[in-house]
């Protein structure tokens, strides 16, 4: 599936959903769902800052296309990493650092989110982009 | 829910009280009717310090002290009874020991800098407490850092209580003021700021007390208390934001240089010496915050006509009822367990992190704050990320602290 077609997936999944508590508490089962982080990658290199609770995030190179890991003290933040790796992982590194991102805001998720989750969720989009052009220019290199 | 068994005889009408509030009758959340308990961080206001700033801006805005027109002076006379209304409320002995600030970090700041020029040396101390707020600690590392003294911390025990023995060891010649909150901005833990205070001025050392989540539940009277300086701010007192206080005696104020320089804090200028301004211009440089002072003197009056006595017997009332019916959730551990409590009442479920809780709690209407509450050193103290923190004002309900508990129980299952 395509970066698109998943980010569709997503919003149709949360559209079914009328209460913001059943939204979360889909959000809450994919961060228990989350495929967890190595402990040995836990590490302070792979925090992002900007997040009230920790993420770790950790990317790996296979076959051409990028895989990312990651883990929170917090479950709601595991899920909000859980949905951000269900749309970004697998790709290849130029499909990342080119995706428009568009299902935060289509289910609404920017404006329900408090400030802080909501700008700790960009953070790791822009570290996942950022880790996709590193990729992008150590591929080129 | 009956409430009968929990408050025999309810100390104030809250349903009338709440009538004070628009933001109260007004505001939701989600589709859902605000359940307000982020009263550490900030208060609503009543409708009388709104009508007075309006009042205020429509009626004779205006430049105070310069002014030699009528607007002018309305607007100073107006901010100066605000001072007197502070002095009166704390029982100052003279109003120009009221000072105005922008809140309690900007006056614990001005004592922080002044006093700490004037009297600090390389070698002193400075002594605080575990449960300080960073306003009450930063400025004072400051300070210590510029004049090479030492900063010390009052410890807690595991109920977030101060050792007051180990208090009484810090006690020195090299001590040259003790800054101590009053009441816990995480905890809600009261301290014994009377025992403090005398042991601190049987070595002739003065005090400073941290009041912002004092002032607005208990009355303080400075002259039977006696501390040196005592801070607070007047959004969190049902005033606006942006005016605060400190209340310093003059014998200390006099003897301290200006904290800021700027119009209205001189008597003359001149390029090669200015003479400074008496008590309490002296600290108030440049504009002042004049409705800001007009709002929160509007705020005090009207704490005043609902009775101080009321506020602290139903606000005592409300904090019985929500510790019990908090602690009756299973797994449900309270932060600070200090037998002399007020306001803040700080709290974690199982391994659920505080933030986690606090965002389901915000979606179900409730009103709460997460995090180190600007209390850092106190998280790391408990080995905690941070707590959930439900603050009490007289304005809260029984049945809101049933929404709350509900919330949490709801929340819990959710995150388990």
């Amino acid at each position: 599936m395509t970066i698109n077609e998943k980010q569709d997936e997503l919003v149709a999944d949360f559209s079914m959903m009328e209460e913001w508590m059943d939204k979360y508490e889909y959000i809450i089962q994919l961060g228990k769902e989350l495929p967890l982080i190595d402990e040995k990658y836990k590490t302070d290199d792979n925090l992002i800052k900007g997040c009230q609770s920790r993420v770790w995030l950790h990317t790996e190179l296979k076959d051409g296309k990028l895989y990312f890991t990651g883990d929170s003290d917090a479950v709601i933040t595991k899920g909000l990493i859980s949905l951000m790796i269900s749309v970004l992982s697998g790709q290849t590194p130029k499909d990342i650092a080119d995706a428009d991102i568009y299902f935060i805001d289509a289910i609404g998720l920017r404006s329900h989110l408090s400030p802080t989750r909501s700008n700790g969720l960009l953070s790791m989009l822009k570290q996942m982009k950022l880790y996709a052009v590193a990729y992008m220019a150590k591929m080129e290199s | 829910m009956d409430h009968a068994s929990a408050i025999a005889a309810p100390a104030l009408d809250v349903a009338r009280i709440r009538k004070d509030f628009p933001l109260l009758q007004q505001a939701t959340v989600y589709g859902l009717p605000l359940v307000y308990f982020d009263n550490g961080a900030t208060t609503q206001k009543p409708q009388v310090v709104l009508d007075t700033l309006e009042q205020y801006y429509t009626g004779y805005n205006s430049n105070v002290h310069r002014g030699v027109h009528h607007l002018s002076q309305r607007a100073t006379d107006a901010y100066e009874e605000a001072r007197k209304t502070v002095a009166a409320y704390i029982n100052a002995q003279y109003s120009h020991e009221v000072i105005f600030t922008k809140g309690t970090t900007d006056s614990i700041n001005l004592v922080a800098s002044s006093f700490g020029r004037t009297f600090l040396q390389p070698g002193d101390t400075v002594v605080i407490s575990a449960m300080e707020h960073h306003s009450n600690i930063v400025p004072w590392q400051m300070i210590c850092e510029e004049k090479g003294a030492t900063l010390k911390v009052i410890p807690i025990n595991e109920k977030g209580e101060l050792l007051m023995n180990e208090f009484s060891k810090l006690l020195d010649e090299r001590v040259k003021i003790v800054a101590v909150t009053y009441v816990s901005n995480t905890m809600g833990t009261v301290n014994p700021v009377k025992d403090i205070i005398t042991q601190a001025h049987a070595r002739n050392i003065p005090v400073l007390l941290d009041a912002a989540q004092a002032i607005q539940h208990m009355s303080i009277d400075v002259q039977a208390l006696q501390p040196d300086f005592l801070a607070f701010s007047g959004h969190k007192i049902y005033g606006p934001t942006g005016i605060g206080v400190l209340y310093g005696k003059a014998a200390w104020l006099n003897k301290m240089p200006p904290y800021q320089g700027g119009g209205d804090m001189i008597k003359t200028v001149t390029f090669a010496k200015t003479i400074y301004n008496e008590l309490p211009y002296k600290f108030e440089a440049g504009t002042p915050d004049v409705s800001g002072a007009i709002g929160l003197g509007a705020a005090l009056n009207y704490l005043q006509q609902v009775g101080l006595g009321k506020i602290q017997q139903w606000e005592a009332q409300l904090q019985e009822y929500a510790l019990q019916s908090l602690q009756a959730i299973p797994g449900l551990r309270l932060i600070g367990q200090a037998a002399h409590r007020s306001g803040a009442i700080s709290f974690l479920v199982d391994d659920i992190h505080p933030y986690d809780l606090g965002e389901l709690l915000d979606k179900q209407g409730i009103a709460v704050r997460t995090g180190h509450h600007c209390t850092e050193p106190l998280m790391d103290l408990f080995k905690i990320p941070g707590t959930v923190r439900a603050s009490l004002s007289f304005y809260n309900t029984f049945e809101e602290v049933d929404k709350l508990v509900a919330a949490v129980k709801r929340a819990v299952a959710m995150l388990r």
